[in-house]
């Protein structure tokens, strides 16, 4: 039997909402035991699951870390969107080297991207599933 | 690839950019090509009031954004009715043409559509 595959979109705060921690748990889950997962979408506050230079305390989970881990595991495909990225400061490699900035903001495994991206991903999958805040 | 979607807006147009965020998805989604409906629940029910002024807060007016869905063939408008009624509003009150839908109905419609998605 094939597997249904999933389109995911994490809207909501990591810090100030259950939306990456579910979503982290409910991906993570659902690869071990075989499902796929289309593409992960980070909209709205979500983009903050892909700041480079995120550095927590050493006793807190690394929430960013996490999904970089799981996407060289699981060749996950984890796609920021480009306008809410960029209203909130977090710049990919080509919109920083136009500010002359540093590299890039997002950390590995992660890539920059418009809301066609989420589309294609909604039309795509068996399943489409919001974790918002 | 058609499916039929719909958003549900739960959030008033004070709420930071949270419309402004769906309305641009919502917008993507249109453009695609797919058909797409939205549902006023709660507080969203605000977002659709007339007379509103988030200039003088420096929030982008998102009225004429929602004057816009026309154009991208969004026409099917749902409000949850006990939404409006608590809060006092009725169908006058609103900007655009809505379709009131009661608790009770809210289930059966939702049947009607393959992806059912919040902002």
């Amino acid at each position: 039997m094939m597997m249904i595959k999933f389109a995911i979109k994490i809207s909501g705060s990591p810090y100030h909402s259950q939306a990456s921690d579910t979503g982290y748990h409910f991906i993570a889950a659902a690869l071990r035991k075989g499902y796929g997962i289309y593409r992960v979408f980070f909209y709205g506050d979500g983009i903050y699951n892909a700041l480079r230079y995120a550095s927590p305390p050493t006793d807190e989970r690394e929430i960013v870390k996490r999904w970089s881990l799981l996407a060289q595991e699981f060749d996950l495909d984890l796609v920021v969107c480009v306008s809410a990225a960029q209203r909130r400061g977090l710049l990919g490699e080509e919109e920083n080297k136009l500010l002359g900035g540093r590299e890039s903001d997002l950390a590995e495994g992660f890539r920059i991207s418009g809301l066609g991206q989420w589309v294609e991903a909604m039309l795509e999958a068996d399943r489409v599933l919001v974790f918002s805040g | 690839m058609k499916k039929n979607f719909l958003y549900v807006i739960q959030s008033t147009s004070f709420d930071g950019i949270r419309i402004q965020e769906a309305l641009d998805e919502i917008m993507t989604v249109a453009a695609f090509d797919q058909p797409v409906s939205l549902l006023f629940l709660d507080e969203g029910v605000y977002s659709l009031k007339r007379g509103q002024n988030p200039e003088i807060l420096n929030l982008k007016n998102v009225v004429p954004i929602f004057d816009a869905l026309e154009m991208y063939e969004i026409k099917l408008l749902y409000i949850e009715d006990e939404s409006l009624k608590i809060r006092g509003l009725s169908t006058g009150d609103l900007i655009l043409p809505v379709i009131p839908v009661s608790r009770s109905e809210i289930g059966g419609l939702l049947e009607n559509f393959d992806v059912v998605l919040t902002g």
